[in-house]
């Protein structure tokens, strides 16, 4: 069985941006994977090529061995794409839509409209369903954008940022459809900006920065390299910072990670118990903690775990 | 947190397990779809159709009552003259549409999931194209309706007069792929307005849609007498009245050609290439 996913050296600039600067990439057949990385980091563009959108400078890709330049019509046929905006046609009720893309996919009018009231049903769209999208909420965009790209189910399903901008409970709900998605056999790489949705969603990650992977491997691996837990510290006064950091890596050894607050610490925590240890320490100091946690490491604090520099948000293109 | 989509069972299962996709729609079926769904627009968005009918009856009866005197004697002496031409402005002006829903498709990020469908990729173009064609054609029906309420008679007869608006659908549909170009150079579908009114307005306007050549400056006919939209309004103009001069339908021909053969490949090439 040939991988979902295999790209080597893969290069893309645009003007004088290098978007993609060598992403190798190897993602098995029936698996969630999660592409991870700030804004600009190049996750879309890598997503777009795999999608036959745009076409690399150098490198290569294929998709179920198929080349995505040379056989990109084939490859057409065995992906489907739901990219950051919604991109279905908003004058259109949720039923024309599945049933335009029915249609364009090579159904018959009558199993087009046969599958897009089974999916509106599935997908909880079934009152909103003779209704224009641009009536719709934030969630069921993302509904109907994700059930159009399964109104044929493809062998690999691209979704870009799936979540971004949701409520917790949408977000949830598109969980949920990503999990049953992959149960029925489709491969998904997904893209996120989320440590914590790439760890529920993926059993593995590739963390992409500057048009890189920097790292890749499952989730357990990726938090052993950054710690499994951070802790977060906000302090009553910022002149106290410099010696509660002293403190706090004198009880952890080092860990102490940069952020932009003047009164917060985070560090890396090998051992949630460790945190004990801190806090004693801290308030023995008279140091005076207005908050104090243990949380998930964020995406800023895997990055500076990875690069040694926090992850530098970039202006979409 | 329980969630209500997706009720969990085997028919949930069923319906997205992974299974052999059919085959995808040819060209043709792909075309028909995409224009199905312009229909389904206008049907939607029936404002669109404003500049389609109010226009037209606009300029009819301004013109005609307002000029109609002064230029040929009398308002319905003046309507033979004018309607065809009226009919030639109507359509070549909301050309501009087809680049306005192609620029706008883009930035929704829908033509990305069109492109990456393995259906012939100019169908989007083409389905759209088919979609102006009936917007010309109710706003020919329109013009024509009214023209007949004021006193237009055409000479050519039925015949005459759909050939007319034949021709002249025929150069819409070749001006469009300018407007395509344009839909695809621009950020934003207002820009593509302003950008192709910009061709637009001299290209109408000077012309002999409104006015015989012979009323105007030496300079000025050189000029107007090789816009292609004169040759236009003097065929249809022709056509109607049944004394079209053949070598003014010829021209129109060759324009529409030429302009298809050059804008159409950069167009596509365009559409193909990534942005």
């Amino acid at each position: 069985m040939s991988d979902a996913i295999e790209t080597s050296g893969l290069v893309k600039t645009f003007r004088d941006t290098r978007a993609l600067d060598g992403v190798d990439l190897r993602i098995r057949q029936g698996s969630v994977f999660g592409l991870l990385g700030p804004n600009g980091a190049g996750k879309t563009t890598t997503i777009r090529i795999l999608a036959t959108l745009l076409k690399p400078d150098a490198g290569t890709a294929t998709v179920l061995g198929h080349d995505v330049v040379r056989d990109a019509r084939i490859v057409r046929q065995k992906v489907s794409l739901t990219g950051q905006y919604a991109s279905v046609d908003e004058d259109l009720t949720g039923h024309e839509n599945l049933v335009l893309m029915g249609r364009l996919l090579g159904l018959s009018w009558r199993s087009a409209r046969e599958r897009a009231v089974e999916l509106l049903e599935a997908f909880g769209l079934a009152e909103a369903a003779g209704r224009q999208v641009q009536t719709y909420s934030g969630g069921m965009r993302r509904r109907i954008d994700i059930a159009a790209s399964l109104v044929a189910i493809p062998e690999i399903l691209f979704l870009d940022e799936p979540t971004t901008g949701l409520d917790p409970r949408s977000r949830n709900q598109v969980w949920e459809l990503v999990r049953r998605i992959a149960d029925g056999g489709t491969t998904v790489l997904l893209t996120t900006q989320n440590l914590d949705e790439a760890d529920r969603l993926a059993e593995r990650l590739a963390v992409i920065d500057h048009g890189r992977v920097i790292a890749e491997g499952t989730s357990r691996d990726l938090k052993a390299s950054v710690g499994s837990s951070a802790l977060h510290v906000r302090l009553a006064t910022a002149d106290q910072r410099t010696r509660a950091a002293e403190l706090v890596s004198r009880v952890l050894g080092d860990g102490v990670l940069p952020v932009t607050d003047p009164t917060s610490l985070t560090a890396r925590l090998a051992n949630p118990a460790q945190a004990a240890a801190v806090l004693t320490a801290l308030t023995g100091d008279s140091v005076d903690v207005a908050e104090f946690s243990v949380g998930n490491p964020s995406l800023d604090e895997v990055f500076f775990a990875l690069t040694g520099r926090a992850a530098a948000p970039e202006a979409k293109p | 947190m329980t969630t209500d989509v997706l009720p969990a069972g085997e028919r949930t299962h069923q319906l997205l397990a992974m299974r052999a996709r059919p085959r995808p729609a040819s060209a043709l079926s792909a075309v028909a779809t995409l224009a199905w769904r312009a229909m389904l627009k206008i049907k939607h968005v029936p404002f669109q159709l404003f500049d389609v009918t109010v226009m037209p009856i606009m300029f009819t009866l301004l013109f005609t009552y307002i000029f109609g005197g002064a230029l040929a004697g009398s308002p319905r002496e003046y309507i033979q003259y004018l309607l065809p031409g009226v009919l030639v402005q109507t359509i070549v002006f909301i050309t501009v549409y087809t680049g306005m829903g192609l620029n706008t498709d883009i930035h929704k990020g829908l033509y990305d999931r069109f492109r990456s469908l393995p259906m012939w990729q100019p169908a989007p173009l083409f389905g759209a194209l088919a979609g102006d064609l009936f917007r010309y054609s109710v706003a020919s029906a329109l013009i024509l309706i009214v023209g007949l309420i004021l006193g237009f008679r055409p000479q050519g007869g039925v015949v005459g007069v759909l050939l007319a608006v034949a021709l002249v659908m025929t150069f819409c549909f070749a001006l469009s792929w300018c407007w395509i170009i344009i839909g695809m150079l621009v950020r934003t579908p207002e820009s593509v307005m302003t950008t192709s009114f910009i061709f637009l307005m001299p290209l109408t306007f000077a012309s002999n849609i409104f006015v015989e050549l012979s009323t105007m400056p030496g300079w000025l006919q050189a000029v107007v007498g090789r816009n292609p939209v004169t040759y236009l309004a003097n065929a249809s103009r022709g056509l109607m009245h049944g004394t079209a001069v053949w070598t003014d339908v010829a021209w129109v021909l060759v324009a529409s050609a030429a302009i298809v053969l050059v804008a159409s490949p950069v167009a596509m090439r365009m559409y193909r290439k990534e942005r």
